[in-house]
């Protein structure tokens, strides 16, 4: 309920917040679109760059999480997790987590 | 619920505010059907025909490209140097498009009606669209470089349209003498694949270091800076004596009398405001603008570029009509190969929403662009990119560069998996 006011009132206030719109994006689906660009068409990787496709949700959640903190060190994921909200890192990995 | 409640409001506050976005179907087409027909099958086509038929399968999609195979331009350079094979970055279209269920049509469109919504072709067809993409790519500013144009190219070649010109570039680099000099002439911003010349560079003096060390490549430059600069002037230091008098790279920037402002075909030389050099091998990247048919179909301003809603990728100048990819004002995104493919998938959801009588969704971008020094130590560069304002904006303190003390040699690793994925994403 909290979440529906604040859009409401970013609308009103006619702030395009698309980082709000985003986090609403349950399905994930359209975050996950721009991983496939890297890590597969649905998430199946052809190389060493990991497939996202079916993994645990949790698995692929903490990852990107602790990518963006720096917890864990990668090459590239440290700089793009940073780009999204726990929120979305949560829906991408549900997304991706479903596709059987 | 709340995501739709939302986006209407916007959508509204949108209309108000003259931003423009569009809400309601295209003329006669009905909801979960249509036709778009997409002109150019390369990165940011052939992603949007691919995504548009997966979103949904109700849409017609037909693809004008005049070729039967295509080569990416992103990669190209592996294969000036001598990693990979022309066939590597050749794709043909024969298999995805019974795959996906996509019509292409091997010619060239040469007009577009945007009220009649007809888009006709050189062989004579005309093809009725609900809604149209344009993903021409990039089209050369010839008339920058005296001496210089299409009928040049064949001898001194640009190989920044990536197929015959890319073999033709690499027969000269490998029939060069040792001790000779390759010249890239590299252009002004904005341009295709900002780094893509100095991963040229490095992929030459490469090839250099292995079967001809005497040789020298010299960028001559029409800027003053360009992309992963630090990288790149690093990683040459590092393998390419990058700075001492042996260096196999040279880079000759504007403000040292780099910019090329003439060529002389026969002698491969370049004329500077103050001077002339000699190369063995000429390579000449001219300046650039969105690709031809984006011009004829006026959908170019004043800089040669396609203005667009970022929302839909819908053009500024005339409605139903999409331009995705290097032709479009996409800055701060820069012109690369996952940029296209970023935003074609922005623009399939669109125009499914739209054809479907619903709002597009806000849309997300990301931009990944590996190069390489050797073929061991890879750089990239990352942005994330949101809707904000009517405008793209990059997310601050997402994105960036390879840290200095990166993986390099992962990060080359990475580049070739992200190449065949990125490809199975296009042309899978």
């Amino acid at each position: 309920m909290r979440r529906t006011r604040l859009y409401a009132f970013l609308a009103i206030a006619g702030i395009a917040a698309s980082q709000a719109v985003s986090a609403a994006d349950a399905g994930g689906k359209i975050i996950a679109a721009q991983c496939n660009g890297c890590h597969g068409f649905e998430g199946i990787s052809k190389g060493i760059i990991p497939g996202l496709r079916g993994k645990p949700a949790v698995y692929l959640s903490e990852s990107m999480k602790e990518f963006k903190s720096d917890k864990r060190k990668g090459t590239i994921m440290n700089r793009i997790a940073k780009g999204y909200s726990d929120g979305e890192l949560d829906n991408v990995a549900k997304y991706y987590s479903g596709l059987k | 619920m709340n995501r739709r409640r939302f986006i209407k409001a916007v959508g509204a506050a949108g209309a108000l505010s003259g931003l423009g976005l569009v809400g309601c179907t295209s003329a006669g087409s009905k909801p979960g059907s249509g036709h778009v027909v997409i002109i150019g099958g390369g990165a940011g086509g052939a992603t949007c025909a691919k995504y548009i038929r997966h979103l949904d399968s109700g849409v017609k999609v037909t693809v004008v490209e005049p070729k039967t195979e295509f080569a990416t331009c992103f990669m190209s350079n592996w294969v000036i140097g001598g990693i990979k094979e022309q066939n590597w970055i050749t794709h043909g279209y024969a298999g995805w498009s019974k795959k996906h269920g996509i019509n292409v049509v091997h010619d060239t469109a040469v007009s577009i009606d945007p009220v009649a919504k007809v888009v006709k072709t050189r062989g004579g067809q005309s093809i009725k669209y609900d809604r149209c993409v344009v993903s021409p790519g990039v089209d050369f500013r010839y008339d920058t470089i005296d001496g210089y144009g299409e009928a040049v190219a064949e001898s001194v070649p640009h190989a920044w349209h990536a197929g015959p010109q890319t073999a033709l570039l690499r027969k000269q680099l490998e029939s060069m003498r040792n001790g000779g000099l390759f010249v890239i002439a590299a252009p002004p911003n904005p341009f295709r694949c900002p780094p893509g010349p100095y991963e040229r560079a490095s992929l030459v003096a490469n090839y250099f270091k292995k079967h001809k060390p005497r040789s020298k490549v010299l960028i001559m430059d029409a800027k003053d800076a360009f992309s992963k600069q630090g990288l790149f002037v690093a990683g040459w230091t590092t393998h390419y004596g990058y700075g001492t008098a042996n260096s196999m790279i040279e880079w000759r920037s504007k403000a040292n009398d780099g910019m090329a402002r003439a060529i002389k075909a026969e002698s491969r030389t370049v004329v500077t405001e103050f001077g002339e050099v000699k190369a063995d091998v000429l390579n000449v990247i001219p300046a650039q603008k969105a690709g031809h048919i984006a011009a004829v179909a006026g959908l170019t301003d004043a800089s040669g570029w396609c203005p667009v809603d970022p929302l839909t990728w819908e053009s500024k100048v005339h409605k139903g009509i999409h331009v995705i990819g290097d032709a479009a004002i996409q800055a701060p995104i820069p012109k690369s190969g996952y940029a296209a493919n970023s935003e074609a998938k922005v623009c399939a959801a669109a125009i499914v929403a739209l054809l479907n009588g619903r709002s597009p969704d806000v849309p997300s971008w990301v931009n990944t662009c590996y190069s390489l020094v050797t073929p061991d130590h890879g750089l990239s560069v990352a942005g994330v990119y949101t809707y904000t304002d009517g405008k793209i904006a990059e997310v601050k303190g997402a994105g960036g560069l390879t840290p200095k003390d990166g993986h390099f040699s992962l990060e080359a690793s990475y580049a070739e998996s992200w190449y065949q994925n990125i490809i199975d994403d296009m042309f899978g």
